[in-house]
């Protein structure tokens, strides 16, 4: 790896300065550092190329396919990232007054509404920062709700085991109680189980639709009218929604709140991990308690409403990541009603053409018709000593990312793959005849797997020592 | 259609290869009442000249405080962001890159996010420090959360100088927990009340909260009370404003046990308050417990080094409802900025920028105190912020000022009621010149 920009550092190299006259603040000692504070001395040339190096030992959505399954790593159009540069919208502060944000107002209102129409729900908060967020800021709006229908006892959130962990995570720190509910045989939720876990003190069920299996619950309408019966709420996970945007919308299933991934569904940047934006859509029975400020119509312009009794406060600072809804505007304001659909059309038959491609080889063992993304097993090739992770870094060799692995936990070795509807037959094609030449590889040679990756920068990374003795800083100020 | 790319035959090829006549098949296990026969009611697609135009008109309906004269602050502050700092960020091998779970293709984003912890850590004299979160408030509320946890108590308290949008955000958080939250008051001179926090700790104090330079810009002399909090059994929990820790004292020398912030200053664009770019740091004793993304230095098979996700047993995905927080991501390629940032300023452009923005707030101070009818709330020292007291409303001098073209602060009243509706919060940074500063006095106190 390449040295860290410290060992870089040497006395009397300057970066980026603005103010070399300042002088020392005139402050009594107690108040300033006694010492230096050990940042790096270096020149821009040097800074440009050290992070230009470190760049190229990733592997991003521009260089090739980024099978993920769940994570929906589709291409990030570059025109989105011109819309959210801007300066009439980069250079807002958010404390300015209303007059001087309209456009920005705008951006929000229209986002709202756009998800309120994909999703048949009848408003929309985008405030919160991601999509766990988002899974927290709905849980908290359901509280909310019971809590001013006088049923504060309405604390169990039922989570099928498929679920992404954020689900039982964000139920608890919402103030209720997860509780795991076992998937049916066919990888659905099991109907006549779940009727018997419903009670007065159900207060959610959470479902991803698609499930993490790509499956869509074909008794979704008999599911959330039995939630409802006994007085509960129905929240859909909306991680999976690039299976469904312009197919179905949720609202019609009987959900009453949903979040979405904008960096998911909605082609923003994942950014090595972030800035995301999980907005949460909800049915007017929920609206009064949304998160504020809430941006409304007023006259030919916009306006943050007044704040109202009902409404639990905000979540995040202030508006949440502004910067990630323009882009997202961007995106479906380009696709339109008609793209939308299409888009949708396309990571399913993807994805079903991969599963089809891979299906003898990889068994996918909750059925051959998936929607976006599907999970095939690596168990077979265990008797050759090689296991599915073994499988995704030999991926790896081959210029690939690999897929999400060891998720959901209903599947054996499972293999989770999501192509997203950006990629051309030629890459399904070239990853599936990759994924085919490596089962040969794993019978034939299983050692190429289980020594993979060797063409990558780094080969295995020792996870065991860092977890027992975390090095996570750079070595002292003193050896600069 | 734009971003997909089959070709009528490679449509066809692909239906055939599944059996199916079209890909209304694929769709079959939706109910068939609920599948939409038409399309959404959205608009049609617009070319991408189109859609900038669109952009370009929303953007023009709004007039941004980075191209004004403007003294906004309040915990997002228009610094200058480096061109080197949007190029590097733009670059689509980190943009585009998710989450670093497979190390060997991820090295780039591991190696920046250790290079940001250890400029965090640097930053706050605290030796352990996450990828990020999402915000100072988000931060915040986790830390709250994490003093409960850890000390298995449920009182924290807040100070009256804490940040309003952030004790809104952690009161959301502990509405679940059955946290208490209680105040304690300022001084005279703006900074928390010694005497009056020492009467607040008790054995249900899990921790106590010290924002400095407080929301009133007034920095706190926590080591005159860390003892305290810690006979008292209680976590010292440090809100920072990372661009003050260039010159202040740092929370790890105080005695705080946690730091949280706001780094946006760092590098980041204002964009109407978000993305913005929690930080979190703690003591080594900490480190388990903390929420968030750490990233550990390690060796390959070939004992080479390399870096790694690591302590992923504290995170959702594997503890699930016992795990430390919800949050599953970080804020990525925000701490990719803040990284370039600190890296390219360095040691010497990083201290010079605070000995600037000191130096400069510091004369519009006493620009403004000298002004009729106008002075400085309060006495303790200050940063880069503080509060003027107003001959009349704050909000009418926000307004008239504003017809100036001056964005003058934020009036106080807008959080804190009545009692402060004469105080306007000023925040100065190194973009700031004289002229500024003049415009500024003039909108507030007109000549004749």
């Amino acid at each position: 790896m390449p040295d860290t920009i410290y060992k870089k550092s040497r006395p009397g190299r300057h970066g980026f300065r603005v103010a070399p006259d300042a002088p020392k603040p005139d402050l009594p000692d107690e108040f300033l550092r006694d010492g230096p504070i050990g940042l790096p001395e270096v020149t821009e040339p040097q800074v440009m190329r050290h992070y230009v190096e470190l760049s190229t030992l990733n592997h991003h959505v521009d260089k090739d396919l980024y099978p993920l399954g769940s994570c929906t790593m589709k291409y990030n159009p570059k025109v989105n990232e011109e819309v959210a540069a801007l300066a009439g919208f980069s250079g807002l502060h958010p404390e300015q007054d209303e007059r001087d944000v309209q456009g920005a107002l705008g951006v929000i209102h229209d986002l709202e509404d756009q998800l309120a129409v994909v999703s048949g729900m009848d408003a929309v908060t985008l405030q919160p920062a991601a999509g766990a967020h988002g899974e927290l800021t709905g849980l908290i709006v359901a509280r909310a709700y019971f809590g001013n229908r006088g049923e504060p006892g309405r604390t169990r959130v039922l989570i099928p085991d498929s679920a992404h962990g954020t689900n039982p995570a964000s139920a608890k720190i919402a103030g209720l109680e997860p509780e795991t509910i076992h998937s049916g045989a066919d990888g659905r939720i099991d109907v006549a189980a779940l009727r018997e876990r419903l009670d007065n003190d159900v207060a959610v069920l959470m479902l991803t639709v698609p499930n993490t299996l790509g499956l869509f619950e074909d008794r979704i309408t008999e599911i959330t009218a039995a939630v409802h019966k006994v007085g509960g709420l129905c929240y859909m996970d909306g991680t999976n929604m690039n299976a469904l945007m312009g197919q179905v919308r949720p609202g019609d299933l009987g959900f009453d709140v949903m979040h979405f991934n904008l960096h998911k569904t909605f082609s923003t940047p994942h950014g090595g991990g972030g800035p995301g934006s999980g907005p949460v859509a909800v049915k007017s029975h929920l609206e009064p308690f949304l998160p504020g400020p809430r941006v409304q119509r007023a006259g030919d312009g916009f306006r943050f409403a007044p704040q109202s009794v009902l409404r639990v406060g905000p979540v995040h600072s202030f508006f949440g990541n502004f910067g990630i809804y323009l882009r997202a505007l961007a995106y479906i304001m380009r696709l339109g009603a008609d793209g939308i659909r299409h888009a949708s059309q396309v990571a399913c038959l993807n994805a079903n053409y991969l599963a089809r491609r891979l299906g003898d080889e990889y068994p996918i063992p909750y059925g051959q018709r998936c929607m976006h993304e599907f999970v095939a097993s690596g168990d077979r090739f265990r008797e050759y000593g090689v296991r599915t992770l073994d499988i995704a870094k030999r991926l790896l060799d081959y210029g690939f990312h690999a897929p999400t692995m060891y998720f959901p936990l209903v599947v054996q070795e499972a293999i989770m793959v999501e192509p997203t509807e950006t990629e051309t037959l030629e890459t399904l094609d070239r990853f599936a005849d990759t994924m085919l030449d490596i089962a040969r590889e794993a019978r034939e040679h299983p050692e190429r797997l289980t020594l993979a990756p060797t063409r990558t920068p780094v080969r295995r990374v020792d996870e065991t020592m860092a977890n027992r003795h975390p090095v996570i800083t750079a070595p002292g100020r003193e050896s600069t | 259609m734009p971003y997909t790319s089959h070709t009528e035959d490679d449509r066809l090829k692909m239906l055939h290869a599944l059996g199916i006549e079209s890909e209304d098949e694929l769709f079959a296990s939706i109910p068939v009442e609920h599948r939409l026969r038409d399309l959404l009611a959205m608009e049609t697609g617009r070319t991408e000249p189109e859609l900038m135009r669109s952009f370009r008109e929303r953007a023009a309906a709004n007039r941004p405080a980075a191209a004004a004269v403007s003294f906004l602050g309040g915990g997002v502050y228009d610094h200058a962001v480096p061109a080197a700092v949007r190029n590097i960020a733009s670059r689509p091998e980190f943009a585009t890159a998710y989450t670093p779970y497979q190390a060997e293709v991820s090295q780039g984003t591991l190696q920046v996010i250790f290079e940001f912890q250890t400029h965090v850590s640097r930053l706050t004299e605290l030796p352990v420090a996450n990828a990020s979160m999402y915000d100072a408030a988000t931060a915040l509320a986790e830390a709250v959360l994490m003093a409960a946890r850890v000390t298995r108590r449920n009182t924290v308290l807040l100070p009256a100088s804490l940040n309003p949008r952030y004790r809104a955000v952690v009161e959301r958080y502990c509405e679940g927990q059955s946290i208490a939250l209680r105040s304690v008051p300022l001084s005279e001179a703006g900074d928390i009340d010694a005497a009056a926090l020492r009467d607040r700790l008790d054995e249900s104090v899990a921790g106590v909260v010290v924002q400095t330079p407080g929301y009133f810009g007034v920095i706190e002399k926590p080591w005159t009370f860390s003892d305290a909090v810690h006979d008292a059994g209680a976590l010292l929990v440090a809100v920072t404003d990372p661009i003050s820790l260039s010159i202040l004292r740092a929370p790890g020398s105080w005695g705080a046990d946690i730091a949280v912030g706001e780094a946006q200053p760092l590098g980041g664009d204002m964009n109407f308050g978000g993305p913005l770019l929690g930080i979190m740091a703690c003591t080594n004793k900490l480190i388990r417990r903390m929420p968030g993304r750490i990233v550990s230095a390690s060796t390959d098979v070939d004992g080479r080094d390399a870096y790694v996700l690591t302590l992923q047993t504290r995170e959702q995905h594997i503890r699930r409802e016992k795990a430390s927080s919800n949050i599953c991501s970080n804020q990525g390629l925000m701490a990719t900025r803040a990284t370039v940032y600190l890296s390219l300023l360095g040691e010497t452009g990083f201290v010079e920028l605070g000995r600037s923005c000191f130096a400069a707030a510091h004369q519009l101070a006493a620009m403004i105190d000298a002004l009729d009818g106008y002075g400085l709330r309060y006495r303790g020292p200050f940063f880069r912020e503080f509060v003027v007291t107003c001959r009349r409303d704050a909000s009418d001098v926000v307004h008239a000022a504003r017809e100036r073209g001056v964005f003058a602060g934020i009036p106080l009243s807008r959080y804190f009621g009545p009692s402060r509706r004469r105080e306007l919060l000023v925040a100065v940074t190194e973009k700031h010149n004289t002229a500024d500063f003049e415009l500024l006095c003039e909108a507030l106190a007109p000549a004749g």
